[in-house]
């Protein structure tokens, strides 16, 4: 009695053990998560239009519908990226994911500022390389770090009614997302003047 | 040979409690950071670098992406402010006001997050196209028939959920209450 009682203790411990591993391994297995589902309809280190979401056209759950989406699907082991997404009549947004769908930078047209949103994303790495003066020049673009090699670019304009989708839809496919081969060079074109 | 049979029943006990857990957890989602308004829910930390281990097994599971917080807030609604749950066959109002934001959108979606087909094309509501009131507030009636006034079709399903999903807004991780945030309400009128 007392050992089927001891077993039953045993098998609860082990089980939330086997819970919390599932738990954090989850993430990783994972093959139907939003950037194995993006996969096959994205470009690497280019901007591609999704398909406005309609019922029988989802490529994820829960999209919103008002929304023109593209996708950047980045990896960053052969530079750092530049980004630049001009900015639609009514509301546009940028945001960044990792490999594993985690949402760690999003910014959007107002706190931009201006009528382009101009980011360089690159790892840690990358940035603690740049040159010291490099970070100067630089001062009026945007440097996000990505944690992960890889990852998701999302940007979105809003359309506030169905008859504007197309303006929403013109205005993300004037959008680049580029890779940067050679780090030098930019250096030598960064303190080009800016309009 | 009793000790294999004790052996082998830990075991299984192990697997049915660990793996039963995450399945449920991972479907069902938790309350940890969870910001309940009225009949809203939202977890703005999923929008964030620090979210939490269980909303992060479910958005993988499920295959969304997140709103991620300087770009917005999602509040999902399941049940109306009884607790009764949403069903496509009756009349839900949703009316009031929204917390401040430049845009927010309405949108319906069946309970695996895919949008409902109608004739009408319509599955939501943006903050533009909505028809209001003298004071601001609006009403959206929810019903499988078409209504007058803002009509949002259900197409008939038996449940569904609603997101509001609020845009440029100080509503987010630091939002508490229904002061903060004033959230429409949201409730069954008549089901035929």
């Amino acid at each position: 009695m007392i050992r089927l009682l001891f077993t039953i203790v045993a098998g609860v411990l082990l089980g939330a053990i086997v819970h919390l591993v599932s738990v954090l391994a989850l993430p990783r297995i994972a093959t139907q998560d939003a950037y194995s589902r993006l996969t096959p309809m994205t470009k690497l280190n280019a901007v591609a239009a999704l398909p406005v979401a309609a019922p029988s056209n989802e490529p994820m759950p829960f999209m919103d519908p008002a929304f023109a989406m593209a996708i950047c699907r980045y990896d960053l082991s052969g530079g750092s990226l530049k980004l630049s997404v001009p900015v639609s009549q009514a509301y546009t947004s940028v945001s960044f994911y990792t490999r594993n769908d985690v949402a760690y930078y999003a910014i959007n047209d107002r706190s931009a500022g201006r009528k382009v949103i101009e980011l360089d994303l690159m790892t840690e790495a990358q940035h603690a390389e740049l040159p010291e003066d490099e970070d100067i020049t630089a001062a009026d673009r945007l440097i996000i770090d990505s944690p992960t090699n890889t990852g998701l670019i999302v940007l979105k304009a809003l359309a506030p009614e169905p008859g504007l989708m197309p303006q929403a839809q013109a205005s993300l496919a004037a959008s680049s997302c580029k890779l940067q081969t050679e780090a030098p060079a930019k250096q030598a074109e960064a303190p080009r003047p800016k309009r | 040979m009793r000790l294999i049979f004790i052996t082998l029943l830990a075991l299984m006990i192990a697997a049915g409690v660990g793996v039963g857990a995450t399945w449920m957890t991972a479907t069902r989602g938790t309350d940890l950071g969870t910001l309940t308004i009225g009949a809203w829910t939202a977890r703005p930390k999923t929008g964030t670098a620090d979210v939490d281990p269980y909303s992060r097994a479910s958005i993988a599971r499920s295959g969304e992406l997140p709103v991620g917080t300087g770009d917005g807030v999602a509040f999902s609604a399941t049940r109306d402010d009884r607790k009764r749950t949403l069903d496509g066959r009756c009349d839900v109002v949703i009316s009031g006001v929204t917390p401040a934001a430049r845009f927010w959108t309405l949108t319906l979606y069946d309970q695996k997050g895919h949008l409902v087909a109608n004739s009408l094309q319509r599955y939501g509501f943006t903050s533009q196209e909505i028809i209001r009131g003298a004071d601001g507030a609006f009403e959206i009636r929810v019903a499988s028939r078409s209504r007058a006034g803002n009509w949002l079709p259900t197409g008939g399903i038996e449940r569904y959920a609603l997101m509001l999903r609020l845009y440029d807004t100080p509503v987010g991780v630091a939002t508490r209450t229904q002061r903060d945030a004033p959230m429409p309400s949201i409730a069954t009128v008549g089901c035929p």
